[in-house]
């Protein structure tokens, strides 16, 4: 630094622009070519592997387009709306099922899209009650010992293997539910729906109290200085500033819960049909493919159908997760003035 | 550097570890259906005990997964609780592998309900109307009034396939079946559902006090008849034909095989692997545990 100092102070506007150039290397720029040379690498190792995150997404997301667009050149587009069947009197009828082994396969993708959100909106709504007033109370209420033992156990559901709250919906709150409410099916998409926002809870309740705890400290101190109480300063200062990061972590749990797939294979039913009473069996994307895509053959139309919808899936969490962040980045901006 | 010895030393143990994993002679993996996963391990594990050279590695799966695996080459032996398709050959020989068909076991597929259910019979075209989505209440067949919540398996299952040949007759299944991981998933299911009705190999549902298993009429004028006796399957009417959803269990090989795989597949359709067939609870081939000719394949 004092090198460079000293030569940009007595030199012409020329020399300045080649001065700045010569950037002392980070470190100090102390004497030793090895270890310049040591620094150099691994500078160019960290920033090749911030590069390869950014390659691995392209990647996956060539690989699954590649195979996933092949299924839009076999199998007409109309058939990913409905297909259509004789009934038994001879009339032309259209049916939405994703039905690919049969004598006439069916590649609706409706009921696999209906069902994934039919998991998801739920998920999102119960967790999404829970994990904001956790984080509220995280950011605002509680006292530091209490945070710093409630938080450990709050990401400790994020620990939970989702196969094992798969087994439990399955074996146990199941019968728990349909004894409780007697819906027809046992396995629903509430019960999917459930398991998801175990799983879902901490994510919205961390972002949430980072959204809470980067509201400047200007405008709680102001809140009270015209005379609120601590209620009404969360209630209507607090949170409302906050809003936007509330609003991006219940994007990005719905996005997490629009990818999970263990807990909706095992407690959902995989029944694909298209409905909005959460109370019936439902097939998401995610567990069609899971169940599927092992028994294809490769490059056959049942697998490059699957890739299709795995492009779908793809597309969507992606989307939602990029309109997460930049809602985020807004909030951030505003809060920084 | 002082981080440089125990790194090296760990990089040589990791390679050590890496080139001493397949120590053992013969490697034997089979892949496939879930009906047979349990007789395949029973028999892979009596087989072993004997034979301690050989390794047999057995996974579930499916019978279209095992059928795919035999094709992508990824497996040895794949078992399947259903012929092998026209297209499944074709694919096969357009990678290289021309699969050898073995006949190693039967299996009635039975169709069960709650035990509450007061159902005690079905006929084909009953359960044929069930599972199609025609028929969707209990009072149409016999029972009290209910909806009928139906049980089925993935589409990559042998045991679907099965079903959907000889007792849809090929039709498609109705799109509110729920569709279950194994048969012991829809074992599991039906038991807790008085609704409910399912089907799988029979050795899955014979032990559980909480299903019971339907007698089955050919027609609506032919004797109902149980796959069980005594609690255990009924052979007879299986290989008479009497019972009519019964099945042959195979085991597919990639071809000519091996030493090792051909001592494997004779040893199965022989005596001994056959009382391990039998006592699984599934049907062992006709004729081989009464001392006579084992069945060619």
């Amino acid at each position: 630094m004092v090198e460079g100092g000293s030569l940009m102070a007595g030199t012409a506007p020329g020399a300045l622009r080649t001065a700045s150039l010569e950037m002392p290397r980070a470190g100090g720029g102390r004497p030793g070519r090895r270890r310049g040379l040591g620094e150099a690498a691994i500078e160019l190792f960290l920033r090749m592997n911030g590069w390869v995150a950014v390659m691995l997404i392209a990647l996956i997301f060539v690989f699954l387009f590649k195979e996933g667009v092949q299924a839009l050149f076999s199998i007409p587009l109309s058939d990913f709306l409905g297909t259509t069947v004789t009934d038994y009197r001879g009339n032309p009828k259209v049916v939405r099922m994703w039905q690919p082994v049969s004598e006439l396969p069916k590649y609706s993708l409706l009921p696999l899209v209906c069902g994934s959100f039919l998991v998801a909106f739920p998920a999102t709504l119960i967790a999404g009650l829970f994990g904001v007033a956790g984080g509220i109370y995280l950011a605002e209420l509680a006292s530091t010992r209490t945070r710093e033992t409630l938080k450990p156990f709050i990401e400790l559901l994020a620990g939970i293997p989702t196969v094992v709250i798969g087994f439990l919906a399955l074996a146990t709150l199941g019968s728990v539910l349909q004894g409780l409410l007697g819906t027809t099916y046992r396995l629903n998409a509430f019960l999917g729906a459930l398991g998801v926002s175990l799983v879902i809870v901490p994510v919205i309740t961390s972002l949430t109290e980072d959204a809470l705890r980067a509201v400047p400290d200007e405008l709680r101190v102001a809140a009270y200085g015209l005379g609120a109480t601590r209620a009404q300063m969360i209630a209507r200062v607090t949170v409302p500033a906050a809003v936007s990061g509330i609003a991006a972590a219940l994007i990005l749990g719905m996005g997490r819960a629009l990818g999970e797939t263990m807990i909706v294979l095992m407690a959902t039913g995989n029944a694909a049909l298209i409905t909005l009473n959460v109370f019936s069996s439902v097939r998401t994307m995610t567990a069609t493919i899971a169940a599927e895509l092992g028994a294809v053959a490769q490059g056959g139309e049942q697998y490059q159908a699957l890739f299709l919808v795995g492009s779908l899936l793809f597309t969507l969490t992606f989307t939602m997760n990029l309109i997460a962040e930049l809602v985020l980045e807004r909030m951030r901006r505003r809060l920084t003035l | 550097m002082t981080t440089r010895r125990p790194m090296r030393i760990g990089v040589l143990a990791v390679a050590a570890l890496a080139l001493a994993a397949p120590a053992r002679a013969a490697n034997i993996t089979i892949k496939g259906s879930d009906t047979m996963v349990i007789l395949a391990q029973r028999l892979a594990e009596t087989y072993m005990k004997k034979n301690p050279a050989i390794t047999i590695q057995v996974t579930g799966g499916g019978s279209g997964t095992g059928i795919a695996a035999l094709i992508n080459k990824t497996t040895n032996l794949a078992n399947s609780s259903r012929p092998i398709k026209a297209e499944e050959i074709a694919k096969a020989n357009a990678n290289g592998v021309d699969p050898g068909e073995y006949r190693v076991a039967l299996d009635a597929l039975a169709v069960v309900v709650h035990k509450d259910n007061a159902l005690k019979e079905l006929s084909l075209q009953q359960v044929n109307g069930i599972y199609r989505g025609d028929i969707n209440d209990w009072s149409e067949v016999g029972g009290a009034p209910g909806r009928i919540v139906r049980y089925c398996r993935e589409s990559n299952s042998g045991t679907y396939v099965f079903f959907k040949e000889h007792v849809l007759q090929n039709g498609d299944y109705a799109a509110d079946c729920q569709t279950m991981p194994g048969t012991s998933a829809v074992a599991e299911a039906v038991s807790r559902d008085r609704s409910g009705i399912g089907y799988g190999g029979v050795a899955y549902f014979a032990p559980l006090a909480a299903v019971r298993i339907l007698s089955i009429k050919k027609t609506e004028t032919a004797p109902a008849v149980l796959p069980l006796k005594d609690g255990r399957p009924n052979n007879e009417v299986v290989w008479s034909g009497e019972y009519p959803i019964a099945r042959w269990l195979y085991m597919y090989t990639t071809g000519k095989p091996s030493a090792d795989e051909k001592a494997y597949l004779d040893w199965i359709v022989g005596p001994e692997g056959q009382q391990v067939v039998s006592d699984i609870e599934y049907v062992p081939l006709k004729g081989v545990l009464d001392g006579k000719k084992p069945a060619v394949h």
